[in-house]
């Protein structure tokens, strides 16, 4: 995707890394893989935030329990509520014109192109390039979001952590007011 | 509705009985059948009678593996018997294609359809792997229109596979989701509107997206035929009016589980409105904030309790407000089923509970029992078949408030149990001794010792005996999953006395190619085989080479597996579908120093080749 390259070089310093920043090594060890996927990592968000020491990282899909589970652990988890907050970042998503509103978990997602990427497969669109100038030229959808203060925004003007940090609303515009939005910006 | 089915079933007893067998008039399925190439037999009066016979008697065979003897002994039989299987079971739903299903069986009314495999619960395996539903809705909708029931475990379902189905079926009457994903409440809305004849509606740890339907608003008015509806896996609010609604006009209804979003106030509401339940999911279990400090007067939760007599299966306590638990108490004594895993309750909480659940016969919970609780359930659950104890804190430093004194005080208390999965920190070969000699009727041992190569916490030794004695002593184990620190021994172990096991889980285990030949080489009965971050290799892969077309699956990831042995599987074995991936989904730009490495592994015998829908990232070999 042209977005990816435009932004290649952005991609490691909002890169989301497992471990703390500087420890680069926790990544290498083998037994870490990343699995990206749609559901909830509660695993890998569980690895930001513990203080376990480096030797004992937490493995993918070990112990062997669904995360259907862990998230309801985490619901009642009654003794340490941080873990509730920042284990996931659901937000309404709705394209003008289609019948159903989603919602997906932010956390899921490392950077803007990914979470595009995502959009674009579940509702079935595709969406131009981005650039700062001139926001998504040339396509049929603008991806829109609400931000804490009320306002919608584009998506992709500022960088990823202040975005999914104070996105609360995500809406796919179409047409005109699409292009009434882009050149307002 | 109802009086159409009739009559279209007393025609199908009509066309039985008639010695002029229409049957073989619409009898499409031998064209595909290889060996019946010739044109039918010339009709004689005594093969179209013992046809006859043989379907009628075949009415009340119902199990599939008495069915599948049933059909190798003759092609006629193989024909009765494909038209009279009303209940169709795929283990592997990439194991044949839809079309020669619907070629074969002409009359299905039950299906039953298994996709990923387990280990894709785990986020082993990358999304959009696979598994759709949508191939086999399409045919099945136009197969058989009179289908009423089907089951999916582990597919991907859209909303759209969901509204054909409501379209295409119209005597359909049970949906059962376990463990699916890819629809929403959209589709749920679609189902429950368009499906009049609806018994059963099970959604049981699926996840279904938040379409913002208020899906329980979109059961027709009326009286409804609902036995069953289960939807706790919901994390959506629902109407909570509108199911009390539903509720009362759902004079059948013997099953309802309720999500996280139904208050215990609510609760209320509904066992006051549905006495006759049998199986109810409480959902929360806890007061909503609304109403604590009003100074109103709670609910007399123990007294709706009692009037449901025939309750004996209890679940949810999703979000516990501990002090409500012993409204429970009234219904313990008849309780066979208790499900207490989403709920964190301590031992002092428990024991006063489980002292009068004497008919308890499954039982799943959580270790934040403890070994005391466990002692507790010893005590007093002596008809225990089955238990699961999953871990609060799923990680591999927690403290771990069971052990093998739970363990074992449970195979001293429990003599008659038959499955249990238990998660703990540490175990001790003496515990696990100890149940092998005290439930002979094991048919099902998971142990997961959740610190990876983790050895007896008190002698220091490998696990190797404590699960030798298990599959020495068990005759009757069925399925085995093992964990904690092992040697090849072990695995000789289970090879050489493992004679009945049928599903294998290995994990962090072995110390050589040797570990996976004993099992390959042993283990007669052996059909599913999953194995991770183990070093087994390419020669203990090929060391079963002589087994995989008669095995449902091999999942080996992490293991020490090459690309080049892979290949000679699928060389060598053509009915054997041999799928390499990695555990990311993207296109890779593969490592080169790696590129002959095998991440995943699934292969699994398939009478229709390689899948056509496989994503970009697998590779059928």
């Amino acid at each position: 995707m042209a977005y990816e390259k435009v932004n290649e070089l952005n991609l490691k310093d909002t890169e989301l890394r497992l471990g703390l920043p500087g420890t680069e090594q926790v990544k290498e060890e083998q037994d870490v893989s990343c699995v990206r996927s749609n559901k909830r990592q509660l695993q890998s968000d569980n690895e930001e935030e513990s203080t376990t020491p480096p030797t004992k990282t937490q493995i993918v899909g070990w112990p062997p329990v669904r995360s259907y589970r862990k998230n309801n652990n985490n619901n009642n988890n009654n003794n340490n509520n941080n873990n509730n907050n920042n284990s996931v970042s659901y937000v309404k998503v709705s394209m003008d014109g289609a019948p159903y509103l989603r919602k997906i978990d932010l956390k899921t997602y490392k950077n803007y192109p990914e979470l595009l990427k995502a959009l674009e497969n579940m509702f079935k669109f595709t969406i131009g390039e981005y650039c700062e100038r001139e926001g998504y030229k040339g396509s049929e959808v603008v991806p829109t979001y609400e931000d804490k203060d009320g306002d919608w925004m584009l998506v992709g003007d500022v960088p990823w952590d202040m975005f999914s940090s104070s996105c609360k609303r995500l809406r796919i515009m179409k047409g005109s007011d699409a292009l009434a939005l882009d050149s307002a910006l | 509705m109802a009086e159409e089915d009739l009559s279209e079933m007393a025609k199908d007893v009509e066309l039985h009985l008639k010695l002029d067998p229409p049957l073989s008039a619409n009898n499409k399925p031998s064209r595909s059948f290889k060996t019946s190439s010739s044109s039918s037999p010339p009709p004689c009066d005594t093969s179209h009678v013992l046809e006859n016979v043989l379907e009628n008697v075949l009415k009340f065979l119902e199990s599939r593996r008495d069915r599948n003897a049933v059909s190798l002994v003759c092609r006629s039989w193989y024909r009765v018997e494909a038209q009279t299987r009303s209940e169709v079971f795929i283990g592997n739903c990439y194991s044949l294609s839809p079309a020669r299903l619907a070629r074969r069986f002409t009359r299905v009314r039950s299906l039953f359809l298994k996709g990923k495999p387990r280990f894709a619960d785990f986020n082993l395996m990358p999304p959009d792997w696979g598994a759709r539903f949508a191939p086999w809705v399409a045919v099945t909708a136009k197969a058989y229109p009179w289908l009423e029931k089907v089951t999916l475990k582990r597919m991907f379902v859209t909303d759209d596979d969901l509204a054909l189905l409501a379209a295409s079926f119209p005597g359909f009457k049970e949906l059962v989701l376990l463990c699916c994903e890819g629809f929403g409440t959209s589709g749920v809305a679609v189902v429950a509107n368009k499906c009049r004849q609806l018994k059963v509606l099970d959604l049981i740890e699926s996840e279904v997206t938040d379409d913002e339907v208020d899906w329980i608003s979109c059961f027709p008015e009326g009286e409804t035929h609902l036995e069953s509806l289960s939807f706790d896996c919901v994390e959506s609010p629902i109407n909570f009016k509108a199911l009390e609604r539903l509720v009362v006009r759902s004079p059948f209804l013997k099953k309802l589980r309720t999500n996280r979003f139904v208050s215990l106030e609510e609760l209320h509401r509904l066992m006051v409105r549905a006495p006759q339940l049998t199986s109810l999911g409480t959902g929360s279990f806890s007061s909503s904030t609304e109403n604590a400090g009003q100074g109103e007067q709670e609910p007399d939760y123990a007294s709706a309790f009692r009037a449901c007599r025939s309750l004996v299966c209890l679940s949810g306590f999703r979000e516990l407000a501990a002090e409500y638990l012993p409204a429970i108490s009234p219904v313990c004594a008849n309780l066979t089923s208790i499900n207490f895993s989403y709920a964190n309750i301590s031992p002092d909480v428990f024991r006063p509970i489980i002292r009068n659940c004497h008919n308890v016969r499954v039982f799943w919970a959580l270790d934040s029992i403890c070994d005391e609780g466990l002692q507790a359930v010893a005590a007093t659950c002596k008809e225990l078949r089955e238990l699961r104890i999953f871990p609060f804190d799923p990680s591999e430093d927690s403290e771990g408030p069971v052990s093998g004194l739970g363990l074992q005080a449970i195979s001293e208390g429990c003599r008659k149990l038959e499955s249990i999965l238990y998660f703990c920190q540490r175990m001790t070969n003496v515990a696990v001794t100890a149940m092998s000699e005290n439930c002979p009727q094991l048919t099902v041992f998971r142990l997961c010792i959740m610190g990876r190569h983790r050895p007896d916490h008190v002698t220091g030794k490998p696990m190797d005996d404590g699960f030798g004695a298990i599959v020495k002593n068990c005759k009757k184990l069925t399925r085995l999953a093992v964990s904690g620190l092992l040697t090849d021994k072990a695995f000789s172990l289970i090879g050489e006395y493992g004679k009945l096991i049928r599903t294998l889980s290995v994990a962090f285990a072995g110390d050589s190619d040797m570990g996976l030949r004993y099992i390959l080489e042993g283990c007669p009965k052996l059909e599913k085989l999953e194995i991770r971050d183990s070093p087994f290799g390419d020669a203990g892969l090929r060391s079963g080479m002589h087994r995989y077309n008669d095995m449902r699956f091999v999942w080996m990831s992490s293991c020490r597996l090459s690309r080049g042995s892979c290949s000679d599987i699928a060389r060598a074995l053509p009915s054997v579908v041999v799928e390499v991936f990695g555990s990311d989904d993207d296109d890779v730009d593969v490592d080169e120093d790696n590129a002959d490495y095998v991440e995943i592994l699934y292969m699994y015998r398939s009478l229709d080749g390689p899948r056509k829908d496989a994503p970009k990232f697998v590779t059928i070999l």
